[in-house]
């Protein structure tokens, strides 16, 4: 990561996918260093599976460049690609044991090699003795770790993992993450996932890439997307976001200011950012809200919600204007008396650093 | 009082026993009769105003005859294997042709595959028989096939073909080919691509896709299949009357000449058994095979 030097484990040029008259995946250039653990994130339909099947080979794109470790991909049919895919079915060949599964992809070893990488395959999965059990006696957390080591057998230089957590339960589903991370980690093969879920795309992947209708619109780790988003789609996507129209009026020092319908307010610019004098929208996320600051903007409380670790408010300004604040419920509950909580009805002044202020394109 | 839904459930069996298993012990009784010039042709009837007297007559005048004269008789024999082996042999050409065909089918655009189920459909429009006398004027000597190979100067005499059992091979695999073709076809359909995908993914060429995965997984429309051609094609008589030559042994035929020629239902009736006997054999098989789905192999 950020090894320019060094040719990447996966590189796309420019990669396009046209179906018809719709476009899939516009134009999506992307490097990824040999370990990553890549999440390509956006809602169903964004382009992001069938990213996934023209690296595997499923598809063909129609413009662009697909390299690993410097070899291009273009031509090659799915099985002579150094990739592997785990599908979001899983795909498992319901004729064959779980030990016929694993060993599909290992046709060049000889039998006591290739039962003996299944028994080292399936110990990595935690699922010892599992060999000869067929694949229709198996919970649906046992075939995952069936169709992930399936996957992983051919040491592929990069695994594709379309939405592999998916069809599990939410439970199993915190749980498999630890584990698929901890085992990325520990192979140190190179993961790129597709979700659909922000949270998991947050707690797995070393750099989150945001598909948007086809293009990728923002890549960078978590923390990065969360605090500063490109645009308003990556904002709303990693959490809740109060996004306020406005339009640039001029500077204070290293802020901006724009002009809102309730007051002008200063913020941090964002790459992305209008120009002066141009609409923009601010985001401004519910819990970098303080409440009652001595000066600021005026508003009135409409809606208190009590969600037991932070309490979720709701505010109307002087022009209309309704944002979303969330604080720890904690203050709320200890030692306070009644009329010390905010009701509705209340009339208090917001507080909203322009550190918390980002400046998006409108 | 029965249900009215138990009621329904009794339609099936009261039309099985009414209409098969009625007939089957009619035949059954018939061919351990003897032939007599006689109506109904063959003896012994049983005589029900003697009573039980009648009974025990009617049971001691039953015999198996009939079927020693089908063991004995190496025309039978001859017939029951030649029956077999055409239909075995045709039923393996049938599994080569409707394979490619199915898979293909399965394999088109989606949008085209009721258009390609109805074309294998179509020829059904059309009679049997009729189909099956195209076919005399496609094989034989001046005919079609010949007169074209004669032209393109593939051959350099009028082909032989009509008459053989190369003619009744050629017309058992056109006129069943829809019965192996759509079975697997329906089977091949509802595979889930992803199953495919996933071997290519793992390495394997476009053939052991196929040999490992598709073909493992359509086994059962293959067996249903063969077992539809199969079945017919044994006791086929149509086909090996027109397109076969005079010579031509299959039971269908041998059946039709005793009972319309010789007028020896007792006899024509044990070939039904007999043929009714080979062919529960393949169906237990099939019935075996199936109750364990997808066993075979790794």
């Amino acid at each position: 990561m950020g090894d320019t030097g060094s040719v990447p484990r996966l590189g796309l040029e420019g990669v396009t996918k046209r179906f018809g008259d719709g476009v899939a995946v516009a134009d999506v250039s992307l490097a990824l260093a040999a370990g990553e653990f890549f999440c390509l994130l956006g809602p169903s339909g964004c382009g992001k599976s069938t990213l996934l099947r023209l690296i595997a080979g499923f598809e063909t794109p129609s413009t662009g460049l697909i390299r690993v470790d410097g070899l291009d991909l273009a031509g090659l049919p799915p099985h002579r690609r150094p990739v592997n895919m785990m599908f979001q079915s899983y795909a498992l060949f319901p004729h064959k044991t779980v030990a016929g599964n694993i060993a599909y992809g290992l046709d060049g070893l000889s039998r006591t090699d290739r039962s003996a990488r299944v028994k080292t395959l399936l110990a990595r999965v935690r699922l010892e003795n599992f060999e000869d059990r067929r694949i229709e006696t198996l919970s649906g957390g046992q075939r995952q770790r069936v169709a992930l080591a399936r996957a992983l057998a051919r040491e592929p230089g990069v695994l594709l993992l379309d939405e592999p957590l998916g069809a599990l339960d939410r439970g199993l589903r915190e749980e498999t993450q630890g584990e698929l991370r901890a085992l990325q980690r520990r192979l140190g093969t190179t993961f790129v996932m597709v979700t659909h879920d922000p949270g998991e795309a947050m707690a797995l992947a070393d750099r989150i890439g945001v598909m948007d209708r086809g293009r990728l619109v923002q890549v960078g780790d978590a923390a990065t997307l969360y605090e500063r988003p490109a645009t308003r789609f990556v904002a709303g996507l990693l959490g809740d976001v109060n996004l306020i129209p406005g339009r640039i009026t001029g500077r204070d020092g290293e802020w901006i200011v724009v002009e809102t319908g309730f007051g002008p307010l200063r913020a941090s610019a964002s790459e992305s950012a209008p120009g002066e004098g141009e609409a923009a929208t601010l985001a401004l996320r519910p819990e970098r809200i303080g409440m009652d600051a001595s000066e600021g903007p005026a508003g009135t409380i409409t809606e208190v919600t009590y969600l037991g670790v932070r309490v979720r408010s709701q505010v109307r300004m002087n022009d209309g204007t309704l944002l979303r604040v969330s604080t720890p419920a904690a203050s709320h509950a200890f030692g306070l008396q009644a009329r010390d909580l905010h009701g509705p009805g209340d009339t208090i002044r917001l507080d909203l650093a322009p550190e918390a202020c980002r400046i998006l394109p409108p | 009082m029965i249900r009215p839904a138990r009621l329904l459930a009794l339609v099936p069996a009261l039309w099985l026993g009414a209409f098969v298993l009625l007939p089957g012990l009619i035949i059954l009784k018939i061919s351990l009769s003897s032939a007599a010039t006689a109506q109904p042709p063959y003896l012994p009837v049983l005589d029900w105003s003697a009573g039980l007297e009648g009974w025990s007559s009617f049971l001691e005048a039953l015999d198996f005859t009939n079927f020693e004269t089908l063991l004995s008789d190496t025309l039978y024999r001859d017939a029951a294997l030649s029956s077999l082996a055409l239909a075995g042999l045709a039923t393996l050409i049938l599994a080569l042709i409707g394979t490619p065909i199915a898979h293909a089918m399965a394999r088109a655009p989606e949008r085209a595959q009721p258009l390609l189920v109805a074309l294998v459909i179509v020829p059904f429009w059309t009679s049997f028989l009729i189909r099956i006398y195209a076919w005399i004027a496609i094989l034989k000597p001046e005919g079609l096939l010949s007169g074209a190979l004669l032209r393109l100067g593939l051959v350099d005499r009028p082909l032989e073909v009509l008459g053989t059992q190369g003619a009744i091979l050629i017309g058992l695999t056109y006129a069943y080919l829809p019965f192996m073709v759509l079975p697997l076809y329906a089977v091949m359909a509802r595979l889930d691509p992803h199953l495919r995908e996933a071997a290519a993914d793992l390495g394997a060429s476009p053939a052991r896709v196929f040999w490992s995965v598709t073909l493992p997984l359509a086994r059962l429309g293959l067996m249903a299949g063969a077992l539809l051609c199969f079945v017919p094609m044994v006791g086929e008589f149509i086909i090996p009357d027109l397109l076969g030559g005079s010579d031509t042994l299959m039971l269908g035929r041998v059946l039709w000449s005793e009972f319309f020629s010789n007028r020896d239902w007792p006899l024509a009736s044990a070939v039904a058994i007999l043929m009714l006997a080979l062919l529960v054999v393949p169906m237990v098989l099939l019935r075996d095979s199936g109750a364990r789905p997808g066993e075979a192999g790794r």
